[in-house]
């Protein structure tokens, strides 16, 4: 097999997992395509907070099956998604919440990497300036030049 | 000079916060509910056939909601520490049996005794995901107009109600209804 096939199975190989973290999820009918769509994403948005770095989907805790009996249920009583998420957050907090909503509490948890990544560049934009500013005072004058030449030329009279 | 002691200190600061963080434990999700009304339920109750329990019955007292079951292992821990509170504070504690047989309930407490003041069957544990439980045991303190002042996750201690428990209950009963 040649190098870039190799590297090519490779990566093929590195997607596998992807496809096969999901817990053993009940099957569901739904009573239209929108549905099952708004399922998919709910528990994938949601958290297990038995098992707390997980979402609803890849969770196989008891209660991250009866949430997802509880989501399933809301939106076959015609719930949309928006019903579902507050229902939840109603109860269990903010923290059910995947991807935390953006508000006065988690502004630093949003912009905290900006806030990093402008730090960064702003001492990288120093460091640059710095060095440049070295390199300036290294370069010579005319006079120092001539100093220069005249004790060169010494020398070679010398040899 | 500054160039030397800036990161240093930046590494202080940042040593400080993870520190901090330690204390914390992620396991205990604050609840939304405090200072909200008790969610409403009608369950049927153990021990009394065709009965049920709602919080509307509780209405006008200081009352606890323990939420147990007799499969959680840390609930027989748990559970002579609920009988001393009752013990010592009369207080009227609803158990809430979250998600388990009958049968298992009765032998349990056959076993280990029964200090509640009624219980509560919720064997699909739908009213446990309406209280926001996630994790057994767990316990409410409702005060008299039927509003939740405090829940405690975990196992309750003797610690906790010395520290917690019985202040709180003392105080609500002050209130007036």
């Amino acid at each position: 097999m040649n190098p870039l096939a190799r590297l090519i199975l490779c990566m093929l190989l590195c997607c596998l997992p992807l496809s096969v973290t999901l817990a053993n999820i009940e099957l569901h009918d739904f009573d239209s395509p929108q549905q099952e769509e708004d399922y998919r994403e709910l528990i994938f948005e949601l958290r297990c907070l038995v098992c707390q770095n997980q979402n609803l989907a890849d969770s196989n805790a008891e209660l991250a099956v009866d949430l997802r009996r509880q989501i399933y249920e809301m939106l076959q009583d015609g719930a949309d998604k928006q019903d579902v998420i507050d229902y939840m957050v109603e109860r269990y907090g903010e923290f059910v919440l995947y991807k935390p909503p953006f508000n006065a509490q988690t502004l630093l948890l949003w912009g905290g990497p900006f806030v990093f990544l402008l730090l960064g560049l702003f001492v990288l934009f120093r460091l640059v300036r710095q060095n440049q500013r070295e390199t300036t005072a290294k370069t010579l004058s005319e006079a120092d030049r001539e100093r220069a030449r005249a004790l060169l030329n010494e020398q070679s009279e010398q040899d | 000079m500054m160039k030397y002691f800036l990161p240093l200190g930046g590494f202080i600061l940042l040593c400080a916060l993870l520190f901090f963080g330690l204390g914390n434990d992620p396991k205990k999700v604050p609840s939304p509910f405090i200072g909200k009304p008790a969610p409403a339920f009608e369950l049927p109750r153990l021990y009394a056939d065709g009965e049920t329990l709602s919080p509307a019955d509780m209405q006008g007292k200081v009352w606890l909601l323990n939420v147990w079951a007799s499969w959680c292992v840390s609930c027989r821990a748990e559970h002579a520490v609920i009988t001393k509170l009752i013990g010592d504070t009369g207080i009227d504690i609803v158990g809430l049996n979250y998600k388990d047989t009958d049968d298992e309930a009765k032998r349990w407490l056959t076993q280990f005794g029964n200090p509640y003041y009624a219980i509560a069957v919720d064997a699909e544990g739908r009213t446990g995901i309406d209280w926001g439980v996630y994790g057994v045991p767990e316990t409410f303190v409702i005060d008299k107009k039927g509003t939740i002042r405090l829940k405690h996750i975990g196992p309750v201690t003797v610690d906790d109600l010395k520290t917690e428990l019985i202040p709180l209950i003392e105080t609500l009963r002050g209130e007036s209804a």
